[in-house]
């Protein structure tokens, strides 16, 4: 996964589609990125910070029950034990490190879960960044503890009445918030979507995930994994852990949720800032995403995933909301591990795919995005067949 | 030179220009709006065809755009109702990009071109990505109108000014669609475009009265007004009240162009 042209296109992927207020702030992140990135001094505090404050590294663990249960060896990148509880961290402290290179002082950012939002609040408190995140009011309302957690982390939450109400309109007032206060604030951008150089910086970020797994595989012998597997929201777990095996010989596998399928169901279209793959009616209004996951509820999909699936070189499936809490009931009861509703879905495909898909006797990568510890009262609510 | 090109620099001759912005399909009777607005002497009128996601706009014509969108309006319901109104003025269409790459790059210009539009403004289409569309629009001749911020540097102010055609659409503030206090940067942002082309310079984002109007045209060669009149239309004005509102807008540009 090579970076993208000058003017950020993966094939015909990608690109900046923005109104040009905001074009001289992309064009002086991606000098400040391209900067940052090959500044030895720059990536050693990126490094540093993911180490002291983030967690990082985060384990390789065995999986040996569910392994013996699918006839398969499955390994778990443990972003779940990351700082916050997933892998937004590593992208959030990159960013946020950023912003104080360019000499920003505040951050917005747009979240759906709130998973992006707390881990911008948390990286903005660690570094003295004032903090405003976008939240959809319906999402607001479905991760309520969340809206706690980062106005407990000093941020202001800003719920988002236009539209669907949800992660997409969270980006919208993000980019329209962002037009009036560009010069002294960054967008902080919680996938690998929007204009460029958002796709390729937080892909640059999160690649940590797929570096660092690669060699804690060979302290288990596995030199390539058959399959590397990850759950798809806007993509960025799914490109971090990818970005370690796509000169390898692994199968990469993108679990979308079926409500939110844009490889699946999408067709190419531009929308936030990017060209890409997206859910839209006949006439090229953007649809809404349905998942049991909110930060699965996207109705697109990273340009770079875009570019991959038109290659061949990833693949993308997609399960339901069905199979999702039995995979999480799954992996909690035989490994100690309860999963983010998010990474259940990756779950959920290995479930499926063992044996047939997946061969018997294979190596499998899971990338496990994040905890479940915010998706609890939900689960429980759904099993007692509350909602 | 396209013919829009040819139409606002005559225009320009005879008097500052007053563009009204309309969201299609907004009622079902919405070009009785347009046209009461050029009676009440509108010289181009901007149509906006809605977008489920539109990130250049505010509230109301975020609210605008949704009750359109809830009657079932497309670009070519638009289009069809514009060549049937067959208004005299220039029309210019309002859209974000992905209504049209949706709809087919040469093909919504060509039924743009069909339906008497003489322009198209997309805010999300910045020139770095705009060649494919210039292209064909140019030669549907179909205008591409380009917005300059206050934050575009001289360079891109510069390649803008020779991109745009009609007229270079001067964003008065950092900020999307709404109504405001002020005219905000009008006075930097014009004279950084009539530093470097001659194309005619119309003022938007944020005018609300008719002292802004003024001020801003006494500055520019035009003014485009949107927020302020699709409020009125969405709190249930007539086509009678609307023109009263534009007359005086009307008048005020008149009052700035004997200034000049
Ligand atoms: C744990 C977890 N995994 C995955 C995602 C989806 O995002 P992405 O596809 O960018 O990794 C989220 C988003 O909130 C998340 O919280």
């Amino acid at each position: 996964m090579g970076p993208p042209d000058a003017g950020g296109h993966f094939g015909s992927f990608g690109g900046r589609f923005v109104p040009e207020a905001l074009m001289p702030a992309c064009l002086e992140l991606d000098a400040a990125f391209r900067d940052a990135w090959a500044d030895p001094d720059f990536v050693a505090e990126y490094h540093r910070t993911l180490r002291e404050f983030g967690g990082r590294p985060t384990p390789v663990t065995y999986l040996g029950r569910l392994s013996e249960r699918l006839g398969l060896s499955v390994y778990a990148k443990r972003e779940d034990l990351a700082h916050t509880g997933s892998h937004k961290i590593n992208n959030v402290v990159g960013q946020a490190l950023l912003t104080k290179r360019m000499g920003k002082t505040r951050v917005i950012a747009e979240t759906g879960a709130g998973q992006h939002g707390v881990a911008t609040a948390t990286a903005a408190a660690r570094l003295g960044l004032a903090c405003s995140v976008y939240m959809g009011e319906v999402d607001t309302v479905r991760q309520a503890l969340n809206v706690f957690r980062m106005e407990l982390l000093g941020a202001t939450v800003v719920p988002v009445t236009s539209g669907s109400r949800t992660l997409k309109d969270a980006v919208n007032e993000a980019l329209r918030e962002w037009v009036t206060c560009v010069a002294d604030t960054h967008y902080c951008i919680g996938s690998v979507m929007g204009p460029h150089p958002f796709p390729w910086m937080v892909r640059e970020f999160q690649s940590v995930i797929g570096v660092e797994a690669a060699n804690q595989l060979r302290d288990f012998g596995v030199t390539t994994p058959d399959f590397v597997v990850a759950c798809v929201g806007g993509g960025s777990n799914a490109a971090g852990v990818f970005a370690g095996f796509a000169d390898s010989s692994a199968q990469l596998i993108g679990v979308e949720a079926a409500g939110g399928s844009a490889v699946g169901l999408g067709v190419p279209g531009v929308l936030h800032g990017m060209r890409s793959l997206l859910l839209q009616d006949d006439h090229g209004q953007i649809e809404e995403a349905y998942s049991i996951s909110a930060g699965l509820d996207y109705p697109g999909i990273g340009p770079e995933h875009a570019y991959l699936a038109d290659q061949g070189r990833a693949r993308y499936v997609a399960v339901g909301d069905d199979v999702v809490i039995e995979a999480l009931q799954v992996l909690s009861e035989l490994e100690g591990i309860i999963p983010a509703l998010e990474t259940a879905h990756a779950v959920a495909w290995l479930l499926r795919a063992a044996g047939d898909e997946i061969p018997a006797g294979s190596t499998v990568l899971l990338n496990l995005s994040g905890r479940g510890d915010k998706d609890v009262a939900q689960v429980r609510s759904i099993l007692r067949g509350e909602s | 030179m396209t013919t829009l090109d040819t139409r606002l620099r005559d225009l320009r001759t005879r008097r500052k220009a007053l563009v009204p912005y309309f969201i299609g399909g907004l009622t079902a009777d919405w070009t009785t709006y347009v046209s009461a607005s050029i009676l009440a002497g509108a010289d181009v009128i901007e149509v906006g065809v809605p977008f489920s996601d539109p990130m250049m706009d505010g509230p109301v014509i975020q609210a605008g755009a949704l009750r359109a969108l809830s009657n079932n309006v497309t670009l070519e319901s638009i289009c069809h109702d514009l060549s049937v109104a067959a208004f005299e003025v220039p029309i210019v269409v309002m859209t974000y990009y992905n209504v049209l790459h949706h709809f087919g790059l040469e093909r919504s210009a060509e039924l743009l071109a069909q339906s008497g539009v003489a322009g198209v403004i997309v805010p999300d289409l910045a020139i770095e990505e705009s060649t494919p569309w210039h292209d064909v629009a140019t030669a549907a001749d179909v205008a591409t109108v380009l917005m300059v911020a206050p934050s575009s540097p001289a360079e891109r102010v510069q390649r803008i000014g020779e991109l745009s055609q009609g007229f270079v659409y001067a964003a008065a503030r950092m900020a999307v669609t709404g109504r405001a206090a002020d005219v905000g940067d009008a006075s930097r942002v014009v004279q950084a475009v009539r530093a470097t082309c001659d194309t005619p310079t119309y003022v938007g984002i944020g005018i609300t009265t008719a002292d802004h109007a003024r001020e801003a045209a006494t500055l520019s060669d035009g003014v485009i007004v949107g927020s302020a009149l699709v409020q009125r239309i969405l709190d249930g004005a007539s086509a009678q009240e609307l023109e009263g509102a534009i007359s005086t807008f009307r008048r005020a540009l008149d009052g700035a162009s004997s200034e000049a």
